[in-house]
């Protein structure tokens, strides 16, 4: 089934696992992932901050492609959270405020295009795999079960808020992830900051703010005695992974907590080559992780990995509960 | 806060500045239903270093205190995570006014301790040039102008970021970058009259 396919920016290089993981499986899924042609970048959380009517347009340009490509009605896949709020909103918001709807159409009458608002379905991935392919699908496409893999299963915020379209059974408290990991083979712990913020941009305007809501998504992560946290979204694996870095630095901690992609999971369930699925070139290294459920990964230097915990050391008492 | 002796004339100079922040918002916000109950503020994950709260935003904004508004802080640390706005029970779009505030302080030139608005700026700058976002460059230009001494600890982070293969050193040009120009430049003229 070809499927239009909204990249984004973030898909192509600094979240470039997530794409090829999802090219790895989309034979698997039967979405035969087809680009919007020359798309552009649909201005993340900073056009809208600094003008209104140029950042709707933006992405206007992105839905008029689309329409063009399918010459009619679709839907168009995002896996990137911001890019799927962006385009989806736009979409919304040109139904409902028709003065923007008119507006946005004679911009793009500059470049020659035009967007019927409603006539692409803005789809986010997750969305796509819970509800379209299913878990029955995906039960039979599992191989290599991630039996003993504890995941915190993190959704981010903006694939379930606002949620315009109502596709998820609760902006706050949302189900789907953890019976995905469960169909998986893994063990979805109840993570309550499931769809708390990763600080978003604050990384690059106020560091200490980000810090802080990083360290709580680990350490909630951590206290659950997670392997690994999945996300859905290429900002929030930048911070969790690549600020989990820095965080530590600035608390003085020493968390590790791997953050893998939903897409990187589903593949090595259906026994992918974990190179093919870009693991390894994750900051908080997944490997040992991942030697739980029997998979080899590298990271670039091919060199072995160091241990994680010192061996040297007293022996300490088993903890009551069985706490680490 | 205003000074007393300004409170008047502020008050009759925006005394429709809910209708008018209302309008600058796409759709129906909402924003004079607002029943100050405080759960956005209570909600909020950078509510804590935020000056006011986006409730006291709101009373604020009827009490016709545009200045202090859109010099507050509150705005630019919203991190677009959509809390308030699906807590609302008054169901106000509570981010998308406050991306309408950002516009309004920017536009008014009135934002203070905030490097956000250069952020916002310089991203765009690298998506009008070339149709994409530039990640080096953003991080780079940001980082040199506004927290120079913090540069050199941010090595290891960009070298890893390279040597991992995600990021580039050089941006993405997109076919149509003149059309996408045209259609931006049309949507300036626009807002402009508007």
């Amino acid at each position: 089934m070809k499927t239009l396919f909204y990249p984004g920016c973030s898909m192509q290089r600094s979240a470039r696992p997530y794409l090829d993981s999802l090219y790895a499986i989309q034979e698997d899924l039967d979405l035969e992932l087809e680009e919007v042609e020359d798309w552009n970048c649909c201005g993340a959380t900073e056009y809208m901050s600094i003008s209104r009517l140029p950042a709707f347009s933006l992405i206007g340009r992105n839905l008029a492609l689309a329409q063009q490509q399918v010459n009619g009605d679709a839907s168009l896949l995002a896996a990137c959270s911001a890019c799927y709020l962006n385009l989806a909103k736009t979409d919304h918001y040109m139904l409902e405020d028709t003065v923007l709807g008119q507006d946005i159409n004679t911009a793009l009458e500059a470049g020659g295009l035009h967007y019927d608002p409603g006539s692409i379905e803005v789809r986010h991935l997750l969305d796509v795999i819970m509800n379209d392919i299913g878990m029955d699908r995906i039960a039979e496409l599992v191989t290599h079960p991630l039996s003993g893999l504890r995941v915190a299963a993190y959704y981010g915020c903006m694939i379930v808020r606002p949620d315009l379209d109502q596709r998820w059974d609760d902006p706050e408290y949302p189900s789907g992830l953890e019976s995905l990991m469960s169909t998986l083979g893994a063990e979805a712990i109840d993570f309550p900051l499931k769809t708390h913020c990763c600080g978003g941009h604050m990384t690059q305007i106020s560091p200490p703010t980000a810090f802080e809501l990083i360290r709580r998504l680990v350490h909630g992560a951590a206290q659950y005695e997670a392997d690994v946290l999945v996300t859905v979204c290429p900002m929030c694996q930048l911070n969790l992974d690549a600020y989990q870095v820095e965080m530590n630095k600035h608390f003085r901690t020493d968390y590790e907590i791997p953050i893998l992609f939903v897409t990187q999971l589903m593949g090595l369930a259906f026994g992918k080559d974990p190179e093919e699925l870009g693991l390894g070139r994750e900051f908080i290294d997944s490997g040992p992780a991942l030697e739980k459920i029997g998979v080899e990964t590298s990271d670039e230097s091919g060199e072995p990995r160091k241990k994680r915990k010192k061996e040297e050391g007293l022996p300490m008492p088993p903890m009551v509960g069985g706490v680490r | 806060m205003a000074e007393r002796s300004d409170l008047i004339e502020l008050v009759t100079e925006d005394v429709n500045l809910v209708e008018m922040v209302e309008s600058k918002t796409p759709g129906d916000a909402r924003l004079a239903m607002c029943i100050q109950c405080g759960t956005c503020g209570g909600s909020c994950p950078s509510g804590p270093d935020m000056d006011h709260t986006p409730r006291q935003i709101f009373a604020m904004l009827r009490a016709g205190f545009r200045n202090d508004v859109l010099k507050s802080n509150a705005p630019w640390y919203c991190v677009s995570c959509y809390l308030c706005t699906v807590r609302c029970p008054q169901e106000i779009r509570i981010t998308d006014l406050m991306y309408t505030l950002k516009r309004m302080s920017v536009e008014a030139g009135l934002y203070e301790d905030s490097t956000a608005p250069d952020l916002s700026g310089t991203f765009m700058d690298y998506v009008e040039r070339y149709g994409r976002s530039f990640e080096f460059g953003l991080a780079t230009r940001h980082n040199i102008r506004h927290r120079p001494l913090s540069v050199p600890g941010m090595a290891p982070l960009g070298l890893g970021m390279l040597t991992k293969g995600r990021m580039d050193l050089t941006p993405h040009h997109i076919e149509g970058v003149d059309q996408l120009r045209a259609i931006l430049q049309r949507a300036k003229q626009l807002e402009a009259v508007q």
